[in-house]
């Protein structure tokens, strides 16, 4: 185990660094970094001057050495707009994403196991039907425009929820939540059910796929010859055993609900890490881009990290072939 | 045809010769059971078929700044235009233009953006997938685990990246897809190459000595293709679909070539006046386009897998 924990630190270690070799490459060698970092005012003096105290006279591996050290000590450079160290920037957004995610993974299991168990145990029925061309839809729609629609149903013409923002928020641990307030709920609503629609149709499949394998196995038909109730039989038998493989890969897929905030984000004006990052984009705030990539590269690469550790620890073969 | 003159000629025969059940006959006949797919199939037909003919059905070109006038601007739809010459049957945009030609003229953009990045992607994907399982070894390590790197991040975030470091312009869009989708075509064709690798006819082509590049492409490439168009059909969809969400955001295509997605972005903040036609209408029309590309895609899948065979 051990051994394959550092193999697989190594792994992740080694992808991380040639992460940062690609944005360092695609940031400061695709575009000019002279041209963003100096005052297009400043005279032919003064750029060289700048141009050496920024080390962009150096050679690219030793600017590319300077760039990875800084990031190991948490300085991404400071944003052109907003005058704050980036990784800060980053990190104020990062609750607000993280709700959203959350929540909308939330509504995922909450909607998509009942209707996913139903589409399940009773595969031919109209309402399976219904389901099952509602979850296709579902992957077909184009989120974004989803969202819109939501915005001019709920909050133009029924007028029920607010169209944008978080809405007032409480401070508890240092951070601010939104969802503590009632307030705070109502903003979150539509964003947290337009970012989850994708994830509602996938929870859907999956749980459908595991109960119709399920109910073929043996023990299930041994819980009903000993005369268990149906709902007994569903609820502890069918139900247990399904959660396994829906849970695994929802919490997998909680990087991509992450990175595809960035569409909810944008659409209903969430003030978290997507919206920060769109609207760096737009103004060429690189290091906040940067952070932004390599925030988010670590945590892609962490969560898989996670998945794999779990995996090798819940079953032995994973933790063969490792070795 | 020169048969049924050949017959005619001869004594004719008592009944007509039974159709030849050739591979592509049974493919047409097959996909032809499921009306949806049918349906599907009409529908992205009339989608491109109206891309491609849009300057002579629309009533105006939205991209003439002559033809547009400004006190048109944001009508509801079924309106007549200034001149009373015809009718915005749904609505204008907040230049005065006209949706439907606006819409029309934004498939043009959307589908090839969408298709060209699947054919680039396609023709990469498969020539690498086709490699790795073919050379095996060094070569199929360093291609698969390139290709586990990219399908494990997002396409959007993927995407986003490379928007980030190119700039907006439908090239750099094209480009972006390319790179997020490559991955799937190498490893679909992959799986199926590998298969195939161990058939008689690629040892017995191997025997008479052909030069790899004519094994590779004549022998296994055709063999590997049903898996192949199922991918393809699917990654359009996803294509169009991530380049119009991509525009929406302002990364994509620039003002001057509107895709559906940009069309959907122009609408937004006039959305929360209640004037819903300017994002509505180009939304039901990239709507209609994924689904219909995906309806087909399904029964491709259905058809073309020999696992599902009866």
């Amino acid at each position: 185990m051990a051994v394959y924990l550092l193999r697989r630190l190594l792994q992740s270690a080694l992808v991380m660094l040639a992460m940062s070799v690609i944005v360092f490459i695609g940031i400061y060698a695709i575009g000019n970094p002279v041209e963003i970092l100096i005052s297009p005012e400043a005279d032919q003096m003064e750029r060289e001057r700048a141009i050496r105290a920024l080390g962009l006279d150096l050679p690219l591996w030793m600017q590319y050495l300077s760039f990875l050290k800084n990031a190991l000590q948490g300085d991404l450079g400071r944003s052109f707009v907003f005058n704050e160290p980036a990784l800060q920037l980053i990190l104020q957004r990062m609750p607000a994403t993280l709700e959203l995610a959350f929540g909308a993974t939330f509504i995922a299991l909450l909607v998509g196991l009942p209707l996913g168990l139903y589409a399940g145990l009773k595969p031919n029925s109209f309402g399976a039907k219904t389901v099952m061309a509602g979850s296709i839809l579902g992957f077909s729609l184009p989120t974004f425009w989803v969202g819109l629609m939501m915005i001019m149903v709920f909050a133009v013409q029924l007028g029920w929820l607010p169209s944008t923002g978080r809405g007032q928020t409480v401070e508890v641990l240092g951070l601010r939540w939104s969802f503590l307030t009632w307030d705070g709920l109502q903003h979150l609503i539509m964003p947290a059910m337009n970012l989850a629609l994708f994830k509602i149709s996938l929870v859907i499949r999956l749980t459908r796929a595991g109960v119709r394998e399920t109910m073929l196995m043996d023990y299930v038909k041994f819980a009903r010859a000993k005369g268990l109730s149906p709902a007994r039989v569903t609820y502890v038998h069918v139900f247990k055993n399904i959660l396994i493989p829906v849970v695994t890969v929802v919490g997998l897929e909680l990087g991509s609900t992450i990175a595809f905030s960035v569409v909810t984000e944008s659409v209903f004006a969430w003030p978290g890490m997507g919206k920060l990052i769109i609207d760096s984009i737009n103004v060429l705030d690189r290091p906040v881009i940067v952070a932004y990539l390599m925030m988010i590269v670590l945590m892609f690469i962490t969560i898989n990290l996670l998945v794999d550790l779990a995996y090798s620890a819940l079953d032995p073969r994973v933790r063969l072939e490792g070795k | 045809m020169s048969t049924t003159t050949a017959n005619s000629a001869a004594p004719a025969p008592a009944t007509p010769a039974p159709k030849v059940e050739t591979p592509f006959r049974r493919f047409v006949s097959e996909f032809a059971e499921s009306k949806l797919a049918l349906f599907g199939l009409a529908v992205i037909t009339l989608i491109a078929l109206i891309a491609l003919f849009a300057p002579w059905l629309t009533p105006q070109n939205p991209y003439d700044l002559a033809q547009l006038d400004i006190l048109d601007g944001r009508l509801e739809p079924g309106t007549r235009n200034g001149l009373d010459t015809f009718t915005y049957w749904l609505g204008t945009d907040d230049q005065g233009r006209d949706m439907l030609s606006g819409i029309m003229y934004g498939l043009r953009i959307s589908l090839t953006v969408g298709g060209g990045s699947a054919i680039i992607a396609c023709t990469i994907g498969a020539t690498l997938g086709l490699l790795a399982a073919y050379a095996g070894g060094k070569t199929d390590t360093v291609i698969m685990r390139l290709v586990d790197l990219q399908l494990s991040f997002p396409s959007i975030l993927a995407a986003l990246m490379i928007l980030a470091f190119l700039g907006k312009g439908v090239m750099n869009v094209v480009l972006a897809l390319v790179i997020v989708e490559w991955a799937y075509y190498a490893r679909t064709v992959r799986g199926t190459a590998l298969v195939e690798r161990g058939r008689e006819y690629i040892e017995a082509a191997q025997c008479l000595a052909l030069p790899t590049r004519r094994i590779i492409f004549r022998h296994l490439l055709p063999n590997c293709l049903p898996p192949l168009i199922v991918v393809a059909t699917m990654q359009v969809a996803r294509a169009i679909a991530l380049e119009a969400t991509l525009s929406f955001l302002g990364l994509g295509v620039p003002i001057t070539e509107p895709s559906l997605g940009l069309l959907i972005s122009n609408g937004y903040e006039y959305m929360l006046s209640g004037k819903y036609w300017i994002s509505f209408y180009p939304g039901i029309a990239l709507l209609v386009t994924i689904v219909s590309i995906n309806l087909v895609g399904d029964q491709l899948r259905d058809v073309l897998n020999p696992r599902l065979k009866k």
